[in-house]
């Protein structure tokens, strides 16, 4: 357990002193200022246009800080070789992707609540005042975060066996995919048999499904998301990305590294 | 008592071409040891496979047969690694931390006390003379700069065995003398090392024993001397000569000059009566030396020989 | 030798079980989100505006993704019996403001939202709404007259806006010559089940969306059936008048010798005569449920 904090804490200072993480975060920000400005021209619906476009900003972002180191946590790491030097330490390999894993999971954290405090300081700034409604906000960020959760176990899973420009395609395709993955359920051409539907039925719960972690509707009109849902996506993530890792452990494991 | 390495068979083949079907065989039934306490080099030319033996030995590959020990436990036991220290090849770490942080990251991994780590690295930087460079970002590094620091992360826990990947590459002489002095003196502390080089007079000086690898294949094993056999090829003379005269033309035409000398080689046999040739014509003895075959001229008979395997295409990417 | 072979066939026993929690949990998930967004499906179609800012130079993509959600929204709720079509009218109202220029929506909007429960939304209103805006950003386009001449007549009954704006579109390059003919007979005839017919004729011909080419069939059916309930009044009459009292059944009207066999609907369901003496639809048939173009109980 040890050892995998000291991967993590490794890991984690490495990439909070990357600066093309500061640029994200700043450019960010700069969207969430801009979702002021451009609140305050369509008047009655300057919260919800702010929230949203806030939220899409912090959705975003994350998305491409997660997907791309993501996969250059491994990825770089085989490449540059620094990997070699630490795997003569006592230390497992999973124990290391794990310590992979966590680090960027805790920088994601970081990057996330900054750009959602920059968020509400921009809802302060417009409404003047923050009711209890607006914690349903702090809700949306959380998803957001076990969304990146999940795409950076799978960045980190694809980097383990193709190289990094597939790897970040296919974790992005996965993504876009993810998101439509209720649409397959309830597809039914005329032209599909019982059987092809089922097969869809069951490949749409396999597959990851992110649209579980979109609310965006609800913050930005301020209305409650249920605890029960909250739990619920917290346990999928996490069982998700056991499940990721295992395979990306599994595969890690038995590589000949360059 | 058993070595501190040992391997038995110890093969790797890579599957290679289209769709993968040939196979290239990088390793083929290594069996060696290193004692414990010694400095065992490791020779040969570039892809001859001690890359790939050495990262068969820390786990970064695995064989395709046979087996491998590090002091007694199987290369596949992590916990062997706490005591040994591993210096890989070309060592790139990561840009944006700085020396002292990156060995304070590698010796945690050995349960050291917060005091005794910083203590321990301050001694390494300064052992590798980097101490004015310890707060200074990875990424500022020159590549001989960044070998130091794997060299120094290497031995920041005092392990009992040294393992060592082409330790020589990228420094410049005084470097090289440098890296050659720690050698030296972590074999007096009693410490087991291997180290991989192509750089022949490094091997001569520093090891006891020596493996030459070309192809794949472990060529001998033994001490520098004792590969090339003692039997001496003769004896060469290095003189000055001076003036002229019909003798002096004589002696000139057996020698060859060399830059403001004159050298000549002649049998064992003939030695007295040419150092009374060389009396007659005047000639100044500067040095009088036995002619025996180096490891060089073994090397390259070697390497000479399985050209066609020795320059067979790379696959382990080096 | 590679390591960790005991840890492969374990991960094998452990990835079913482990996707088997991932659906049970999707499951539960699922019924959350669906409670969640009952009131509001598509909650942010609330602003289009807001969408056409948002969406920049992607407009026209996320009008088409809008579009395609509203066919199958569509498609959705029909399947499912379900006859809440709340977000008919807001995905349809975002589509047309990402991309004005958008036809098919228009097309199925005018069909879908003007026509009763529980073919659509009964939302004649809406339907004027949208084929306005239409006819604003596609002047030449006579099928948006069409479309909107039809839900004038069909639903809201006004017969001359009807004939007035199937005339403006006859007017239009490459309308079709019975554009001037219906404007002529809407406005001369008024109400008039002919007239419906050969409407809804022509779209059934025309159109190449398969959900208002049904929509045709069905209002076609209906009309016929109106037109056999009208007559089989008729003849109910000359019962009363021949017997007294109303008829009780068809076969009744048989035996009496006035009518000739069992008649039968478009669907083949026969017609029966209803409690207060009238012919009706069966109950069997599955024109039953839906209402016809005249807003009468079949």
């Amino acid at each position: 357990m040890n050892r995998i904090l000291i991967v993590a804490r490794n890991t984690f200072r490495e990439a909070v002193r990357d600066r093309v993480l500061y640029n994200l975060v700043f450019f960010a920000l700069l969207m969430i200022a801009s979702a002021v400005i451009v609140g305050q021209i369509s008047m009655d619906i300057e919260a919800i246009v702010m929230v949203s476009l806030g939220l899409s900003a912090i959705s975003l972002i994350g998305l491409l800080i997660a997907v791309f180191t993501g996969v250059g946590l491994v990825s770089k790491e085989i490449d540059k070789r620094t990997l070699h030097a630490v795997l003569a330490k006592p230390l497992r390999r999973w124990e290391f992707l794990v310590g992979k894993f966590t680090g960027l999971v805790l920088t994601l954290t970081v990057n996330t609540a900054a750009m959602a405090a920059g968020l509400f300081l921009a809802m302060w700034f417009v409404k003047h005042s923050l009711v209890r409604g607006d914690t349903v906000v702090l809700v949306a960020v959380y998803f957001m975060l076990l969304k990146l959760t999940l795409v950076v176990a799978l960045a980190m899973m694809f980097s383990c066996f193709t190289s990094p420009l597939l790897a970040i395609l296919f974790t992005g395709g996965l993504y876009v995919a993810g998101l439509f993955v209720a649409q397959l359920r309830s597809l039914q051409l005329t032209s599909m048999s019982a059987h092809t539907q089922k097969f869809f039925s069951i490949l749409s719960y396999l597959l990851p499904n992110f649209e579980n972690y979109d609310v965006m509707g609800a913050a930005a009109h301020g209305r409650g998301i249920s605890g029960s849902l909250v739990l619920l996506n917290t346990l999928y993530t996490a069982l998700y990305c056991a499940i990721v890792l295992s395979v990306a452990t599994v595969i890690f494991s038995r590589k000949d590294l360059k | 008592m058993t070595a501190a390495i040992e391997t038995h068979n110890l093969t790797k083949e890579y599957p290679h071409g289209f769709l993968h079907l040939k196979r290239k065989t990088s390793l083929e039934n290594l069996t060696m040891q290193v004692e414990d306490g010694e400095v065992f080099g490791f020779l040969g030319p570039n892809g001859a496979g001690k890359s790939t033996t050495i990262k068969l030995l820390m786990g970064i590959i695995f064989p395709t047969a046979g087996s491998a020990q590090i002091l007694g436990k199987p290369v596949s036991d992590v916990s062997m690694h706490r005591d040994i220290g591993y210096l890989p090849e070309q060592p790139y770490f990561y840009d944006y931390l700085t020396a002292a942080e990156v060995l304070d990251y590698f010796a945690r991994f050995h349960g050291f006390s917060a005091a005794e780590r910083r203590e321990r690295v301050q001694k390494m930087l300064h052992k590798v003379g980097l101490e004015t460079a310890g707060k200074i970002q990875l990424r500022k590094f020159s590549k001989g700069m960044l070998q130091r620091v794997g060299l120094a992360q290497a031995i920041v826990h005092d392990p009992k065995l040294v393992i060592l990947d082409e330790p020589m590459s990228g420094l410049d002489p005084v470097g090289r003398r440098e890296v050659r002095d720690i050698i030296l003196e972590l074999k007096n502390a009693g410490k087991t090392i291997l180290f991989s080089t192509h750089i022949l007079s490094d091997a001569e000086t520093l090891c006891d024993r020596v493996g030459v690898i070309a192809g794949g294949q472990l060529r001998g094993v033994g001490a520098p001397g004792s590969i090339v056999g003692v039997k001496s090829l003769g004896m060469e003379i290095i003189f000055e000569l001076t003036g002229g005269g019909a003798q002096i033309e004589k002696v000139r035409a057996k020698a060859t000059k060399s830059g403001a000398n004159y050298r000549m080689s002649i049998n064992e046999a003939d030695l007295y009566a040419a150092l009374e040739e060389l009396r007659g014509a005047g000639a100044k003895v500067i040095s009088l030396t036995q002619i025996k075959p180096t490891l060089e001229d073994f090397f390259m008979e070697l390497v000479g020989k399985d050209r066609a395997q020795a320059a067979a295409v790379e696959v382990s990417g080096q | 030798m590679t390591p960790g072979k005991s840890t492969a066939w374990l991960l094998l026993l452990i990835l079913p079980a482990g996707f088997v929690g991932v659906w049970r949990l999707q499951r539960k998930v699922n019924v959350e989100r669906d409670a969640m967004y009952q009131e509001q499906d598509e909650v942010l179609v609330r602003s289009p505006k807001l969408m056409k800012l948002v969406t920049l130079e992607y407009a026209t993509l996320a009008a088409d993704i809008y579009w395609t959600r509203a066919v199958q929204y569509y498609g959705n709720k029909h399947l499912g019996e379900e006859t809440n079509l709340e977000s008919l009218w807001p995905l349809l109202d975002a589509a047309t403001t990402l991309d004005e220029n958008l036809l098919p929506a228009y097309r199925f909007g005018a069909t879908f939202l003007s026509q009763p429960e529980p073919r659509g939304a009964g939302r004649p209103d809406l339907a004027v709404q949208l084929l306005e805006r239409g006819l604003n950003a596609n002047p030449s386009y006579w099928r948006l007259n069409q479309d909107l001449g039809n839900v004038y007549y069909l639903e809201l009954k006004d017969y001359a806006k009807a004939g007035r704006t199937y005339l403006e579109g006859s007017k239009k390059p490459g309308a079709a010559p019975w554009m001037k003919v219906m404007a002529a007979r809407f406005m001369e005839k008024g109400d008039s089940r002919e007239t419906a017919t050969m409407l809804w004729t022509e779209l059934l011909d025309s159109s190449t969306d398969e959900s208002i080419k049904e929509t045709a069939r069905i209002n076609l059916e209906l009309l016929r059936a109106d037109e056999d309930v009208d007559q089989i009044n008729v003849l109910a009459q000359r019962f009363i008048a021949k017997m007294g009292r109303p008829p009780t059944s068809i076969s009744e009207m048989a035996q009496a010798g006035l009518i000739g066999g069992e008649p039968v609907d478009p669907t083949g369901h026969p017609y029966v005569i209803g409690l207060d003496g009238k012919a009706r639809v069966s109950s069997k048939s599955p024109l039953f449920k839906e209402k016809s173009v005249y807003r009468r109980p079949l």
